[in-house]
């Protein structure tokens, strides 16, 4: 049963990457990678990451991919036409991918995997807490002063300068 | 107050640097008295320690002060340590008291020159280098000062460094010392190596405890000491590097007075009394210092004859008297040697000093051709120089005649010298007595040929408005430290009076200590004080007809020497022109140096091999940058590419090869 | 119970897409979310080594990995609008002044 789960969840996964690979409208591809956010916070779950299963929906396919949406429709770009000034990447890209893709699941699937425990047992989001609130406490907080400066940043870079006449 | 003798050295430091870094904003009176207060400090200091260690039993006078470790690398310490025993005490007196007189002769003679705090902080950097080098405990601390006083000495011959010749007289003093202090490295590696220990004491000891007598042969102690004497003949101006000294006469006389008469130049002859264990125990050395120091005596002695210049006549003298020091040395009195050191220091300072006098009532004329008949206008300096003269000549009672008689009374006496060595030091007695009286009588006797000199410095506006005026006697700055100089020229003597005026010599007896490691060979059969007397009498013989010689040729019978240069044309020339050793040295060294440097330093190693693997390397990334460039080229998702490519190179890498 | 190897596995095609996606692409925006692919693909190998190793800290580092994909979806997005503004395109081959 749960092979079954995590083969629907990979499957649409993977088939809604491919949308927004191949897709010519950036809306489209946008739409679709919500639903493959969606299908790995499946997975997250089934894994027994239930904290992250639900940030990955709140933060990822909410937040995130909103901002995508807002930016496209402010922008409205073209439908896109694929062959661009180095069409010879195109030819390049296909099989340096597959090799590439062959290599790491090569190193994936070397390297160590312990027999596997359950999380679950102990309370994961007890677990989670526990270690992000004092083993990691410092970097924590950190990441909230990174998110301050990259609101700031995202302010200046935008902000219409008086001088700037457009 | 001994433990802490090392204090004598902050002074002179602390002078240099207020006088250094603030000496521009400060007024002359103000320079002077820092300068001269701090070297009366350092030699109270020294006076006092030398009071306290006099009032010590003999065997007890020796005081050692570490202040820090300065080095430490494995095997090898260097501390930062001073030694206070009777040899250092001599020396840090004579430093510190002559340095004093000729500070405050300088407030008078440098009056009115440019940079008078750069001389001053100079000065007194030089009574510093020359207290470390004196009172170093190890051989490292007195190389820092031996490198200092070189230092000291190369700034202050370059004090007029808008002349040319200041400048080139600077460069020649310092490469000539480079040639002798590269040796002496050497010479301190190799007791390192032998000794385990570059501090006195300890590496003595080891010397004394593996060579229980002298070394047969040319060994590693005779190399070591050879290479320590080539570093003494750098500094000390013996043959064959000696010829720095003359040239360094372009420096301000005080400064020739202080360092290359009184002190700096006998920091060689300080040194091998210092490492007495070594020499005593190395006769192949010994015979090579006392045949150096002979012939120099001889050679300079013979130079100085000829000369024009009143301080290059004085500057061939202390060469020659150098060689009188290393003579002693050689022939393992060193006690004699320290002895004819401090006279010569009081006589050969009052000379310069004195013709600093002459030179300053001349308005820069050094020409002995050109003065004659000053009797009449200085005879305050006429009296001081007669004093010095005499004493210089070794007229009995005077200092000169004691500290020179005992050198040659060894010379003759001792198991390691020679009659030959003797009748050396007799001829270059007559000589001495000869170009001194010479310089003498041309200066401040018989007719008149005054021609003032045009030196143009700061107050060179007086001096052609006084073109006409007498020359008079200058201030009492200068006059002080010459008449304190004339007393101590008659009465230094005493302190080493000979066996046969007294029953102990105080000077040998207080340095005794001091030598308590060298080795001491057994004498060939007695003396008697007769014979050493009767030697006396030979010497002082020699000395008067030295002077008889000079009386008649410059005073009786003028044009006596004219026609004697004429009859000896080829003889009187080669004396002129030094006996040709610059231009030996710059057809043998300098030349083939020049054109090697020029012709295949520079324009085949340098332009071809350093520039061309300079250039070449250039070349090359240029060449490969033409083609890597092409990779920028703009476009991201091509760096994109290029990124995943070695990502995957990278894993491939690690998960089939290094795993 | 899933095999670790399954996520592995699916963590590496998702990667590799996620890049096919950065190189095909000329849209600045799809290229990002490209991106934004393969930071979820690295995500998924770490929950799946956390629950591997029984340890909790690879849920930590894919809760940073999304405060800083955060962070950079901000600032990048700013970055395209800005560049839309000036050059009044999208299209990643037509910025080329930085070259040789």
């Amino acid at each position: 049963m749960e092979l079954v789960v995590f083969y629907l969840f990979a499957a649409l996964a993977v088939v809604t990457a491919l949308v927004v690979v191949f897709v010519q409208r950036a809306v489209y591809g946008a739409l679709s990678l919500i639903v493959c956010f969606a299908a790995i916070a499946g997975l997250f779950v089934q894994m027994e990451a239930k904290f992250l299963g639900a940030i990955q929906i709140i933060v990822y396919a909410g937040a995130i991919m909103v901002l995508f949406l807002f930016v496209i429709m402010l922008l409205d770009p073209q439908k896109e036409i694929f062959v661009g000034r180095k069409p010879a990447l195109l030819i390049y890209a296909s099989p340096l991918v597959i090799f590439f893709g062959y290599v790491l699941l090569r190193a994936l699937l070397d390297a160590p995997q312990p027999a596997q425990g359950s999380l679950a047992e102990r309370g994961a989001i007890r677990e989670v807490a526990h270690a992000l609130f004092q083993d990691y406490l410092l970097p924590f907080e950190l990441t909230g002063i990174l998110i301050l400066v990259a609101v700031l940043g995202a302010m200046v870079l935008t902000k219409r300068r008086p001088a700037e006449t457009e | 107050m001994l433990e802490s003798f090392w204090i004598l050295l902050l002074f002179p430091l602390a002078g240099a640097a207020v006088n250094g870094l603030c000496g521009k904003r400060l007024p002359h009176k103000l320079i002077g008295l820092i300068a001269c207060g701090a070297v009366l400090a350092s030699f109270l200091v020294a006076a006092l320690a030398f009071v306290e260690l006099t009032g010590r039993a003999a065997d007890d006078r020796l005081v050692t002060v570490s202040l820090f470790t300065w080095i430490e690398a494995g095997e090898f310490v260097s501390r930062a340590a001073f030694l206070f025993d009777p040899l250092s005490a001599v020396m840090i007196l004579i430093v510190t008291g002559v340095g004093f007189l000729i500070h405050v002769y300088s407030i008078g003679y440098m009056h009115g020159e440019d940079g008078y705090y750069r001389y001053f902080s100079y000065l007194n950097l030089f009574i510093f280098m020359m207290s470390l080098l004196v009172l170093g405990d190890n051989f490292l601390v007195m190389f820092v000062g031996w490198e200092g006083v070189g230092l000291c000495s190369y700034l202050l011959i370059g004090y007029y460094f808008k002349e040319r010749f200041a400048g080139d007289a600077a460069k020649k003093a310092f490469v000539v010392n480079r040639v002798g202090d590269f040796a002496f490295l050497l010479g301190l590696f190799l007791i390192f190596r032998e000794f385990g220990s570059i501090t006195y004491l300890d590496a003595f000891q080891s010397v004394q405890s593996s060579y229980p007598g002298m070394e047969t042969g040319f060994g590693i102690l005779s190399l070591i000491t050879l290479l320590l004497f080539i570093g003494a003949t750098g500094k000390s101006a013996q043959t064959p590097l000696y010829v720095w000294l003359p040239d360094a006469m372009a420096g301000p006389t005080p400064v020739s007075a202080l360092i290359h008469a009184a002190t700096m130049v006998t920091a060689g002859v300080y040194m091998i009394a210092r490492c007495s264990p070594l020499y005593s125990r190395a006769p192949e050395t010994l015979l090579i210092v006392a045949v150096v120091g002979a012939a120099t005596a001889l050679l300079a002695a013979l130079i100085a004859i000829g000369q024009r210049d009143i301080k290059k006549v004085l500057a061939y003298s202390t060469v020659s008297q150098l060689g009188y020091m290393f003579v002693a040395c050689g022939v393992g009195a060193y006690a004699a040697g320290i002895f004819h050191l401090m006279t010569h220091a009081f006589f050969k300072a009052l000379l310069f000093l004195g013709s600093g006098s002459v030179i300053l009532a001349m308005h820069h004329q050094q020409n002995i051709f050109k003065m004659g008949g000053l009797k009449k206008y200085l005879p305050y300096t006429w009296g001081v120089m007669l004093v010095a003269t005499l004493a210089i000549a070794g007229v009995p009672g005077l200092s000169g005649f004691f500290s020179k008689d005992e050198i040659l009374w060894q010379a003759f006496s001792s198991p390691q010298g020679h009659p030959l060595i003797w009748a050396l030091g007799v001829a270059v007695a007559g000589l001495t007595a000869f170009y001194m009286f010479r310089m003498l009588f041309l200066t401040f006797h018989g007719q008149e040929r005054i021609e003032m000199g045009h030196h143009d410095d700061s107050h060179g506006e007086d001096d052609h408005s006084h073109h006409d005026a007498k020359p008079q006697e200058p201030g009492w700055s200068v006059r002080g430290p010459l008449g304190v100089l004339a007393v101590l020229s008659v009465l230094g003597g005493l302190v080493g009076l000979p066996a046969w005026l007294a029953s102990t010599n105080q000077l040998h007896h207080f340095l005794e200590p001091s030598f308590h490691y060298q080795f001491v060979p057994e004498a060939h059969g007695e003396h008697s004080h007769a014979l050493e007397m009767g030697l006396a009498g030979v010497t002082t013989l020699i000395g008067l007809m030295g002077i008889f010689v000079a009386y008649t040729a410059y005073l009786r019978r003028p044009h006596l020497p004219e026609q004697v240069s004429q009859r000896l044309s080829g003889l009187y020339r080669l004396i002129r022109q030094k006996f040709l050793v610059d231009e030996a040295y710059d057809a043998v060294i300098i030349r083939p140096t020049h054109w090697l440097s020029k012709n295949v330093l520079w324009k085949v190693f340098d332009d071809g091999v350093i520039d061309g693997a300079v250039n070449g390397t250039a070349t090359v990334v240029q060449i490969w940058a033409q083609q890597l460039r092409k990779i920028q080229n703009g476009y991201v998702r091509s760096y994109a590419t290029w990124i995943l490519l070695g990502t995957a190179l990278l894993f491939a890498y690690f998960s089939y090869f290094a795993a | 119970m899933v095999p670790t190897s399954h996520y592995l596995i699916l963590g590496a095609i998702l990667f590799a897409i996620g890049s096919f996606g950065v190189i095909f692409r000329r849209n600045a925006i799809t290229m990002f979310m490209c991106v934004e692919i393969m930071l979820n693909a690295v995500n998924l190998t770490l929950v799946a080594y956390s629950r591997s190793f029984n340890q909790v800290d690879g849920q930590i580092f894919v809760i940073f990995v999304m405060v800083v994909a955060a962070a950079e979806a901000a600032v990048g997005l700013a970055l395209i609008v800005l560049l839309n503004k000036r050059r009044g395109t999208l299209d990643v081959d037509q910025i080329d002044t930085m070259r040789w």
